[in-house]
């Protein structure tokens, strides 16, 4: 956990290089620094310092009202923090504009759903960042049928979203990430509503995209398929209480502490499973 | 964004010069300023050419009447070309905006824009009596009711919700605004509201089917720019807002095409009724289309079937048009909704034929493709 040097506390204004890394592509992903954020005067989420180096497959896990999902909004820009600094891709997460660069995989129930709309137009949307106002070049068509290709979903492309099954909708949702050429590919719990034997698929997926240099990030309430496939747990209850390897994470009583009694008999599971 | 803030730029500084046309005329042209003169001069040159492609397409239904002898495209009757015209341009864009407010769930807005449209017809009506502006009502309402829909969503930013609430109280106030101000001018009032309310074939001027061209292109044209971005907004806007789109000025310029939309329909329509062309025909055409292209333009073919039967039926019976219009919209939604039923149990079947779809998780192997 060499790359994790949040804790120099790097004056607001420099690059977010490390120094302690001396390869000059390895501008962290993500990067938080003290970050404080709350809807209220209460924080809800508090001094959060971590950053994700290319490439890692990081999964930032806690209970129900613990402020992943609001510490994934910091990560992206989506909000701006209270106090410390987000940087994605080095830039100042609430000004980034390289959207692009990003794959967003909401809970499926996030989206419209009762639109009429094809896997494929779903998939098209990846490259909206790329062409503006412009149309889709036979170029970018391309593109887009091997993304659905990737993820399986070819034989699917001119089905209608709404009467897909909750497996195939988010795998459609990942093929427009990477038609999108995203880096970066974050999933806010995106197997809640899936049924057991595509969730298994869906992490398959997830791990080989992984494997080809995608940098992935899970925000993931369902314990055992974090421990299962993640190379690194971020715990998180309003502050971090574990941030390392997952293998650590089992053996800790970060759990315990982040979830309360009786969460460890959850772990347990997770890792038999 | 510089391409939707030159389009706004555009239909304000048409309408300024529609507006300034409009009072000029009224006005003693001894004591223009420069400044009018120039307006004058823009708004002289864009209402020429709105009243040339108005004569062309009073040419063209002349032949239509010529060669089908339908009576209601008869040249005497000239309000009845231009209430097909204003009839088929809002065939087009209310269900173009409407598909985009639908799918979010924001079906009511365009009631809630209709009733603040009233009160800019008021607004109009009350300062033609008062200082004798000479402005037609219509352009108050669409400076009324944008400034509403811009209203209604800026509260809706700062709360993080559309709720009905505010929805609601936007809608009554346009409409008490709009009584209050139509009872307390009601001595000086020629002109009577029904047409409003209801809508009516008959009482579509030169002028307003003008100003219902300028809105009909402001509007195409702008959802013809954006179409991309609006999709995607409406389809997962936080997934949208990630991937660079600036998602409240797209909300904005949606709510404020909404309220083009309105007031163009209200015409034929009516306050009461402008809402249900937004609504009904994307409803019909979400049950039978398989894509957002088909649904967009099944949802047009449906509007304009609606309004052309509407007019025909409120012509030969002498029914109001918009009553009518909605009618035939809605049974054309329950035939939409009874075909959607029927549809999916032979999808089934034919499902059954291809078979799954082996799920091809190893990544390696999808990059080989085309």
């Amino acid at each position: 956990m060499s790359d994790q040097s949040t804790s120099t506390t790097a004056s607001g204004e420099s690059t977010a290089d490390d120094p302690a890394d001396p390869s000059p592509t390895a501008v962290p992903v993500v990067a938080l620094d003290g970050v404080t954020f709350g809807y209220t005067a209460t924080p809800v989420v508090e001094d959060v310092s971590l950053t994700v180096a290319p490439g890692e497959y990081v999964a930032v896990v806690g209970p129900n009202g613990s402020g992943k999902s609001t510490l994934m909004q910091l990560m992206l820009g989506l909000l701006a923090p209270d106090a410390g600094a987000a940087r994605l891709f080095g830039e100042p997460a609430d000004r980034f504009d390289d959207g692009e660069r990003i794959g967003y995989v909401a809970q499926h129930a996030g989206v419209a759903k009762e639109m009429p709309i094809t896997v494929r137009e779903v998939v098209e949307m990846g490259r909206f960042p790329h062409v503006g106002f412009g149309r889709l070049s036979s170029a970018d068509r391309a593109i887009v049928e091997r993304a659905l290709d990737t993820v399986g979903m070819a034989g699917f492309a001119d089905r209608r979203v709404t009467r897909l099954s909750g497996g195939q909708r988010q795998r459609a949702f990942i093929a427009r990430a990477l038609a999108g050429e995203a880096d970066l590919l974050v999933l806010d719990e995106p197997t809640v509503g899936v049924d057991a034997e595509s969730v298994e698929a869906f992490y398959e997926l997830l791990a080989s995209l992984n494997d080809r240099g995608i940098t992935v990030l899970l925000i993931e309430h369902d314990l055992g398929a974090v421990v299962e496939h993640a190379d690194r747990v971020v715990c998180l209850n309003r502050e971090v209480y574990y941030d390392g390897p997952t293998d650590e994470f089992v053996r800790s009583d970060a759990l315990a502490r982040a979830f309360g009694a009786g969460a460890g008999a959850l772990a347990d599971a997770g890792v038999d499973g | 964004m510089t391409a939707i803030a030159g389009a706004v730029g555009a239909v304000v500084t048409v309408l300024a010069s529609l507006v300034a046309a409009t009072a000029t005329a009224a006005a003693d042209p001894g004591v223009l300023l420069p400044l009018q003169g120039g307006f004058a001069a823009i708004g002289d040159l864009a209402s020429g050419v709105l009243l040339w492609l108005l004569d062309q397409w009073y040419w063209l239904l002349d032949w239509v009447y010529y060669l089908t002898g339908v009576e209601m495209f008869n040249p005497q009757y000239r309000f009845m070309h231009r209430a097909v015209l204003v009839g088929l341009c809002v065939g087009v864009m209310a269900p173009l905006i409407g598909t985009f407010l639908v799918h979010r769930q924001l079906a009511l807005i365009g009631d809630a824009l209709a009733h603040t449209a009233f009160a800019g017809v008021a607004v109009g009506l009350f300062l033609n009596a008062v200082i004798d502006l000479g402005v037609s009502p219509y352009l108050t309402a669409v400076v009324v009711a944008m400034i509403a829909a811009l209203c209604i969503e800026l509260i809706s930013e700062v709360t993080d919700a559309y709720n009905d609430v505010s929805m609601a109280i936007v809608l009554s106030t346009g409409f008490a605004l709009g009584t209050t101000l139509i009872s307390l001018n009601a001595g000086g009032l020629a002109v009577g509201i029904d047409q409003f309310l209801f809508g009516n074939l008959s009482t579509v001027s030169p002028e307003s089917a003008g100003i219902l061209l300028v809105l009909f292109a402001v509007i195409v044209g702008t959802v013809a720019v954006t179409r991309n971005q609006l999709l995607y907004v409406t389809f997962d806007e936080t997934a949208a807002a990630v991937s660079g789109i600036p998602v409240r000025w797209y909300n904005r310029v949606t709510v404020m095409l909404t309220a083009m939309v309105v007031v163009g329909a209200m015409q034929i329509m009516g306050v009461i009724l402008v809402a249900a062309m937004l609504v009904v025909p994307v409803a019909g055409a979400t049950q039978v289309a398989r894509s957002f292209r088909e649904s967009l333009l099944v949802s047009v073919v449906l509007a304009e079937l609606a309004v052309l039967l509407g007019i025909a039926v409120s012509y030969y019976a002498g029914v109001t048009a918009g009553g009518v219009i909605v009618l035939v919209a809605v049974g054309i939604y329950v035939l939409a909704a009874a075909v959607g039923r029927v549809r999916p149990a032979l999808a089934e079947e034919t499902d059954r034929e291809t078979g799954t779809i082996d799920a091809d998780t190893d990544a390696g192997t999808g990059a080989g493709g085309d």
